[in-house]
Formats: structure tokens, C-alpha cells, sequence
């Protein structure tokens, strides 16, 4: 009976699968096109079909009938990816207890949050949205396109690999909890946060052996009489799900202690961490982060605003990158993520990155953490048409984001946005005159 | 009142020729090659910029450079003046959320009593970090309440409160109405409850001002009692007599109209700030000739009719109607970030030279010290910032900062922990 439903289920999603419709024709011509990882192109045009980008060059011809937008004076950069937001869910922390690894933010979104058409004002194409930080283990993560006006399930990207929330520090020992609750919750102290991660860990890898055994046995040709299955337990499932490799950790973590208690709780259980997140002092142990393939997904120069964030420098970022790190600028703000490319600036005063390095902590490099860099990151052939147009260059603190663009299709144009406001403003002020002439 | 008034002044007067414990100033530097951005006037390419015991001696291309000067070659680099952060709290804010590191809100609502600058830390994080940034000055302001005490304009170098202090006290802080508007609240109190405090704030100033005559009164003739010594009143004095501007934290479209009419009927000198829907009556606002002071442009609209960005756009939008204006950070950690505000005002379309006064010779207008700081011109104070580009600019480094003419150390907590982990991963 079980098994019917899962397999009915599969071939509905199957069938959304191949519903996906990759978006619109668009051709955008005559722009600075910073590709992020196949260099600039003066005057390029980029030529979108079905969403998808076909062709990248000059004086690209514009087949019959397709909108074209005309981008002379302006940059054409990929859409930024923000990888840590909490944007279009309903519900952030499921804070009642230290574990919940059976949440899962698919489960709350919210496609009308207005923070989407913020996001899409500042050029964001695609955010990883998350579980909060008030559990040492939370919930899971998901990854969404800004495609405002559409259903939740269609801001889903599939591609993207499964993540898997973990705090540690001040928020998860509840350092600023409200003294309201009687009973504190454990724990309480950074030990407490990492035995209770290994206690998971220990009960996951116990769990996994019970249905591994168990299925073991049914597999055999004549498997035992009453053999019962384990008893299905959704909190640990995740974890399982880590210690096979198919769910990665995302850590948020602000000390190089936490951090490296944490690497070795990665490697006395074998799951992968993807990235920390904030880790503002990376800087402290960038080598370790390199040595073991992490990533750091982080603010800019956001910082002091609590104990653990008291020394984190604005050099963080750029000095990690140039120690070999795979970094990014996330907003974790609904607010922030309006002006990534600001923050992504600044890493060229602080740690001097090159202008194309800079981009890519905005760019390819989120999309990487994320997994989804063979369809999004940089303006290559195949990827997907995701695309934001700045009128001057999007590192500069003058520009301002014009356009954004997902899948061919625009979901943000800033020259109609004033249009349309003009409009409704004289209409407003039409109105009332009318009433007022009524009055008199 | 009066006496800490004349030592604040004293201490303006003399300090300015005092090292602040920084290396001793040479008394005379010559900047040259520079292209030196006064921003009062032209742009003087490969240009010459004197300094003479702690003050601009001679701003030109064609300036002999005295004998004995301390030369430093600027080719390549560009000459500002130090930038004025007009609203933060450098000094006052350590940590976020560590309220022992915290002074910016007194409890109760009416607090004229306290001065920004008796709280301030010298030694506090923030200040070599922004100082590094260019910034040389900031108006550091209490916050909270109805009136939330004076603020003081401090240098952003010193080992005491005093070797800080350019001059206190420079406001009085109301915030008005308190709530209304803000960006920052959910809720807003009504607009009966504005109302009331509007009326509440005119009830203060005319006790004030009874009590100020009864204090005249009582001093020509021996026979009338002295009244009681009345704390709120006594520091309420200056503004009411008009030697002290009020700074009003106002925000919505109907707060800034009663509060124009306020400021009129008091017959006080006003400083505005926030200004949230002030692109909605740009000529309301120049006509009562009151300044402009925004707030951090880190922020949403307050309302979403107002479109997504109603907060970048007011600036531009109040300076081409005539209003003067001023950028501040709002912050102490994130101080650093003052020429952003002004730049990210220019992308939605200020011009880019009154961005540049915006942090720079217009607060110093707006706070009384027009003739002292915020230019490069002849007699002012040696604030001078050297950089590699556009001071507004987020991937410009700056190489020197002067501060009353002396050359500053640039490091700070960032490049002190950055050289010790440097070491870790050589």
C-alpha cells in the first residue's frame, strides 16, 4: 500500500520533471558582459532560447519576433545567488527543542513574500532559504529562483544538493534567549552543542546499522520468519542521509574553536560539511578549511553586533579566498540582499580581489556550494538564462541594478517599474483633483 | 551649562596644537603631486596642499614648498577632506548585543541632562576602523525617548573623552514622534498620540522659558524667589534661548509638517533627521530652510507604495529642491560604511559632487564649524585624507589620513588580527 503511494508519487514528480518549461526567448544586446568565468566581452549580445543561453558573442542576429532589450552603456553580469537567506518561508526557527532534523523548509514557503521582488531589485536570481540558528541541528534547507508571481513549487530548483541546517555557538545555547522560559533548554554551553551533535550522529549511525541488518536479511533468499523492519524515525532520517553523503551540512558557526570541533565531529562520522556560515573567524584557521574542502558562506563586513561576531574582520572574506577557499557573500537579511554586489566590493579594498574574483563570491562560487553550477554561476552556453544588468559597474558603489532576468523571462525592469509608478501617480493626483472639484 | 560650554571651548581652542598621543606632529607638511579634490571649487590637478601646525597653510598648483617641510609625494593619489559622519555612535557602542558595552539610550523619555561625549571610549574598536576609512569627525548622538540628551561633534582620534571633544554640546536630540514612522518599529503611535507629544514638547519649552524669566526676574530684584532648581528646565535653557540647535528625528510625511510648524512657532533652530518621506514634500521642507541629516540608507521603504526605493531616492530628491542634506552611518561597527550612503544616494540619482559635501563640508556647515572643517581651504583645520581614487568609491584604498594636521597610525583591530593570523599561514 505504502510503497504504491511512493511510487505514485514519484511519477507525479517524475511528470513535474518534465513539465519544467525553461522560460523565454530574449536577446540582450550590446552590453559589458562580465561572464565570471569565460572573461569580459565589450559590446556582447547574449542570445536566450528557452531559457537557456544559446549563444554569448557580438552582433548576434536577432531571430523573428523576439523581445530584445538593449543594454548600450550597461553590464551584464549572472544573476547573484544569495546562499544563505531566509526569504519566502513562513516559519524560520523550529526552536522548541535542540534537535530537528525533521523539518524541512519545502514544507513553509511562501512565494508571496514581497522579499522576492527585493531580492530580484538587487539582482538576485536564486537564494539557498534556511532553517534559522536556534537548534545545534535544525531542519533542511532549499534552494529557490526569485520567479515572482509563480507558484512555491516553481521557485524550487531540483538540481540543487540537499542541505541540512547545524548551529553552534551563542544562538543554539540560547545565550540571548528570553528569561521567560522556566526550564532552560540544553544545552547550554558549546560542550553541551557538540555532544549533542555526536549523540545524534552516534544514534544515526546505530539507526542506519538497524536497517542496513534488517534489509540484509530480507535480501537473502530465505530471509527469516517474522522479520520485523526498524521503526521509521524521521528525525534521524536526515542524518542517515548525511552519513551516506547525500545531504551536506551547512554550519552555522562564528569561532575558529567551534569550527574545528566541528570539522572533527565531520570526521569522527563522515559526513560532509558544504559550508560554514558567517565563520567570522575563518580567518584564524583558513588552512584547516582548505585542507578539508569547505566552503564559507559570509558577510561582507557585517560584524560586532554580538561576542562571537567581536572579531570579525572585513578581511575575512579576501584573505580566505586568496588561502584558497571557496567563498561567498550571503545577506542572511531581507534587507541586505538588496545590495550584495556592494558587499561583494568590498573585498577588493579588504584582501585586494580582482573585480572578477570579487564577483564570484556573488556569482559561480555560491553556485558551487550549492551544486548548481553547471546550470547557473556564470553567463556560459547551456546555462540557464539567469541574468542581472547594471547601469554602471556592478562593483561600483554608483551602480544600480536595471534589470533582472530568470530563465529569459524579466522579472525586474526598472525603466517600466518608473513608468508605471508615473503613471499611477498622475492617475492618483487625477483622482484627486476630481474629488476635491466634487467637493466644491 | 554655561561653564561646561566655556571649557568645551577652551579645549577647542587649545587642543588643536596639542599631539593626541599620536606621533608629534612636524609643524610643517607639504602634500604634493596630489590631485586635490577641495570640494569647495575646481579639482586642482598635480597640486600642492601646506600644512602648518595643525592647520591648512596653502591649497594650489603653484606653492613653494617651504624649507624644512615634511614632504610627502602624492602622484597618484587624490586629496579629501576628512569626511564628517553626521549620526553615529563611535564611542558609545562596543558590542550589539552586550548591553554593558552599551551607552546610547537612557531610561525615561525627557533627557536633555546627559552629553553624548561624558560616555564616550576613546579606546573603543570602531574608531581606528573608521578612521582608517577617511572619516575624521562624527557627531556622536544619544538616542531614545522624547529628548534623548545632546550630542557632541568629536575628532576620531584621542586617549581621553576631552582630547576627543571638537565641540559639545552641538544638539539637542528629540525624536519625534517617538516611533511614528521609523523604519525600525512595527508598531506607530497614532496620530492623536503624535499629536500629544507635540503638544508635550511645547508644554517643556514654555516652562522653560517661564522658568527662565523667573530666574531673570528673580535675579533684578532681590525681593522675588529664585524658583526651584528644575534639572529638565536648566538644560532645556540654550535651546529656548536659541544658542543650541534641536536635532529632530522625524520621519513621516505629516510628522514633518507639524513638526516645521513646531520648529516655527518655538522660534528655534532645527537640524532634521531621518526624513523618511521627505521626497513627498521636498518644497515644505526647503521653504523652512531646516538641514537635512539621513539616516543609515541601509534599510527598507517604510511603506511599500512607496516604492523599493523611496529611501535611496530622497536624498536626491531633497537636494535638487534645494534642501542642504547630510549622510550618517547610524552605527559605531559600521561607521566605516559613511561614503556608501552618500554613493549609493548618487546611483539613484544625486549628483556626485553633493554627495561628496554630503559627507564633508555640509554637516560641518550644518553643525556651526562651515569655517573650520569640511574643505580643503586655507585657515581650516589639517583634515586631510590621501586616497588612490574616488573617496566614495568601495574599492579605493586610503593611504594617509590626517587629522589637525598630524599623520595617522591606520591600523586598527582589523589589521592587527589579520597580521597575527597572516603569521599563522605563512
Amino acid at each position: 500500500m505504502k510503497n504504491k503511494f511512493i511510487g505514485l508519487f514519484v511519477c507525479l514528480s517524475l511528470l513535474g520533471f518534465m513539465n519544467v518549461s525553461y522560460g523565454q526567448d530574449l536577446l540582450i544586446k550590446n552590453g559589458t558582459i562580465l561572464t565570471v568565468t569565460q572573461g569580459k566581452i565589450p559590446n556582447g549580445d547574449i542570445l536566450i532560447v528557452d531559457g537557456l543561453i544559446k549563444q554569448i558573442g557580438k552582433d548576434i542576429q536577432a531571430p523573428e519576433g523576439i523581445q530584445v532589450v538593449d543594454a548600450t552603456g550597461k553590464f551584464i553580469i549572472p544573476g547573484i545567488l544569495d546562499s544563505h537567506s531566509h526569504l519566502a518561508l513562513s516559519g524560520i526557527n523550529e526552536g522548541t527543542e535542540a534537535i530537528t532534523s525533521e523539518v524541512n523548509m519545502r514544507d513553509v514557503l511562501n512565494a508571496d513574500d514581497t522579499g522576492i521582488l527585493t531580492a530580484l531589485s538587487g539582482g538576485v536570481t536564486m537564494i539557498h532559504t534556511m532553517h534559522g540558528s536556534a537548534n545545534p541541528i535544525a531542519g533542511e534547507n532549499i534552494v529557490l529562483k526569485m520567479k515572482w508571481g509563480k507558484t512555491a513549487e516553481d521557485l524550487i530548483v531540483h538540481e540543487a544538493d540537499r542541505t541540512l541546517k547545524f548551529a553552534l555557538g551563542e544562538n543554539p545555547k540560547r545565550s540571548r534567549a528570553s528569561g521567560t522560559s522556566t526550564t532552560p533548554r540544553y544545552p547550554q554551553t558549546r560542550m553541551g552543542v557538540n555532544a549533542i551533535i555526536r549523540r545524534e550522529f552516534m544514534k544515526a549511525k546505530n539507526y542506519m546499522e538497524q536497517w542496513d541488518r534488517y534489509e540484509k536479511l530480507k535480501a537473502k533468499k530465505k530471509p527469516p520468519k517474522n522479520l520485523i523492519p526498524p521503526r521509521k524515525d524521521l528525525r534521524l532520517e536526515p542524518l542517515t542521509a548525511m552519513l551516506r553523503g547525500e545531504i551536506v551540512a551547512r554550519c552555522h558557526a562564528y569561532q575558529a574553536d567551534e569550527m574545528i570541533e566541528f570539522i572533527n565531529l565531520s570526521k569522527e562520522f563522515g559526513f560532509k560539511i558544504a559550508c560554514f556560515e558567517h565563520a567570522w573567524e575563518a580567518y584564524k584557521i583558513a588552512k584547516e578549511i582548505v585542507a578539508n574542502n569547505i566552503g564559507l558562506s559570509v558577510f561582507s563586513d557585517s560584524w560586532a553586533y554580538k561576542v562571537e561576531a567581536s572579531e570579525g574582520i572585513a578581511y575575512n572574506a579576501g584573505f580566505c579566498t586568496n588561502q584558497g577557499v571557496l567563498v561567498s557573500i550571503n545577506s542572511d537579511s531581507g534587507e541586505r540582499i538588496r545590495r550584495l554586489f556592494n558587499d561583494a566590493a568590498k573585498t577588493m579594498k579588504y584582501g585586494g580581489l580582482s573585480e572578477n574574483e570579487a564577483l564570484k563570491l556573488i556569482t559561480i562560487n555560491p553556485a558551487i556550494q550549492l551544486g548548481v553550477d553547471d546550470i547557473v554561476g556564470s553567463l556560459e552556453v547551456g546555462k540557464h538564462g539567469d541574468i542581472a544588468v547594471f547601469h554602471e559597474h556592478p562593483l561600483s558603489a554608483y551602480t544600480r541594478c536595471e534589470m533582472t532576468i530568470i530563465e529569459g523571462e524579466i522579472y525586474f525592469d526598472r525603466e517600466l517599474y518608473l513608468k508605471e509608478r508615473e503613471e499611477m501617480e498622475k492617475k492618483e493626483k487625477e483622482t484627486a483633483k476630481k474629488k476635491k472639484g466634487g467637493q466644491q | 551649562m554655561k561653564r561646561t560650554f566655556f571649557i568645551f571651548s577652551l579645549l577647542l581652542a587649545f587642543s588643536i596644537f596639542v599631539g593626541y598621543g599620536q606621533e608629534k606632529s612636524p609643524e610643517l607638511i607639504a602634500i604634493k603631486d596630489a590631485t586635490i579634490v577641495p570640494v569647495v571649487g575646481q579639482t586642482i590637478p598635480s597640486g600642492t596642499l601646506l600644512i602648518k601646525n595643525g592647520l591648512i597653510e596653502a591649497v594650489g598648483q603653484d606653492i613653494d614648498i617651504p624649507p624644512g617641510a615634511k614632504i610627502i609625494d602624492a602622484k597618484g593619489l587624490y586629496a579629501f577632506p576628512g569626511m564628517i559622519d553626521s549620526t553615529c555612535t563611535l564611542g558609545l557602542e562596543e558590542i550589539g548585543s552586550v548591553s554593558a558595552t552599551i551607552d546610547v539610550r537612557e531610561t525615561g523619555r525627557i533627557n536633555p541632562q546627559v552629553f553624548s561625549v561624558e560616555a564616550i571610549r576613546p579606546d573603543s574598536v570602531h574608531i581606528p576602523i573608521s578612521r582608517s576609512n577617511g572619516i575624521t569627525s562624527a557627531l556622536v548622538v544619544p538616542k531614545g525617548g522624547l529628548i534623548a540628551g545632546k550630542s557632541g561633534l568629536i575628532r576620531l582620534v584621542g586617549y581621553t573623552p576631552d582630547e576627543l571633544v571638537i565641540k559639545s554640546p552641538v544638539a539637542l536630540h528629540i525624536e519625534f514622534p517617538s516611533g511614528r514612522g521609523s523604519r525600525r518599529r512595527s508598531t506607530s503611535p497614532t496620530q492623536e498620540q503624535a499629536s500629544r507629544q507635540i503638544k508635550e514638547l511645547k508644554d517643556i519649552f514654555h516652562k522653560a522659558r517661564y522658568y527662565q524669566k523667573r530666574k531673570e526676574a528673580a535675579r533684578k530684584d532681590s525681593r522675588l524667589a529664585l524658583p526651584e532648581f528644575d534639572e529638565i528646565l536648566e538644560n532645556l535653557l540654550p535651546v529656548v534661548n536659541g544658542e543650541l540647535p534641536v536635532m529632530i528625528s522625524v520621519h513621516a510625511e505629516q510628522d514633518i509638517l507639524d513638526t516645521i510648524k513646531f520648529v516655527k512657532e518655538e522660534n528655534i533652530e532645527a537640524i532634521f533627521y531621518g526624513v523618511t518621506d521627505g521626497w513627498k514634500i521636498p518644497e515644505e521642507i526647503r521653504e523652512s530652510g531646516i538641514p537635512v541629516v539621513f539616516a543609515s540608507l541601509y534599510g527598507m521603504p517604510a511603506k511599500w507604495e512607496d516604492g523599493y526605493d523611496a529611501l535611496y531616492r530622497n536624498p536626491s530628491v531633497l537636494s535638487k529642491a534645494g534642501v542642504k542634506i547630510a549622510f550618517s552611518s547610524q552605527s559605531a561597527s559600521l561607521a566605516k560604511d559613511l561614503p556608501y550612503h552618500a554613493a549609493k544616494a548618487a546611483a539613484f540619482g544625486l549628483d556626485k559632487q553633493e554627495a561628496l559635501k554630503a559627507v564633508t563640508i555640509y554637516p560641518a556647515e550644518i553643525f556651526g564649524m562651515g569655517d573650520k572643517l569640511g574643505s580643503l581651504e586655507k585657515g581650516k583645520i589639517a583634515n586631510v585624507v590621501l586616497a588612490d581614487g574616488d573617496i566614495l568609491e568601495l574599492g579605493t584604498n586610503i593611504t594617509h589620513v590626517f587629522i589637525d594636521g598630524i599623520e595617522m597610525d591606520l591600523s586598527s583591530l582589523y589589521t592587527e588580527l589579520l597580521d597575527k593570523f597572516k603569521k599563522r599561514h605563512k
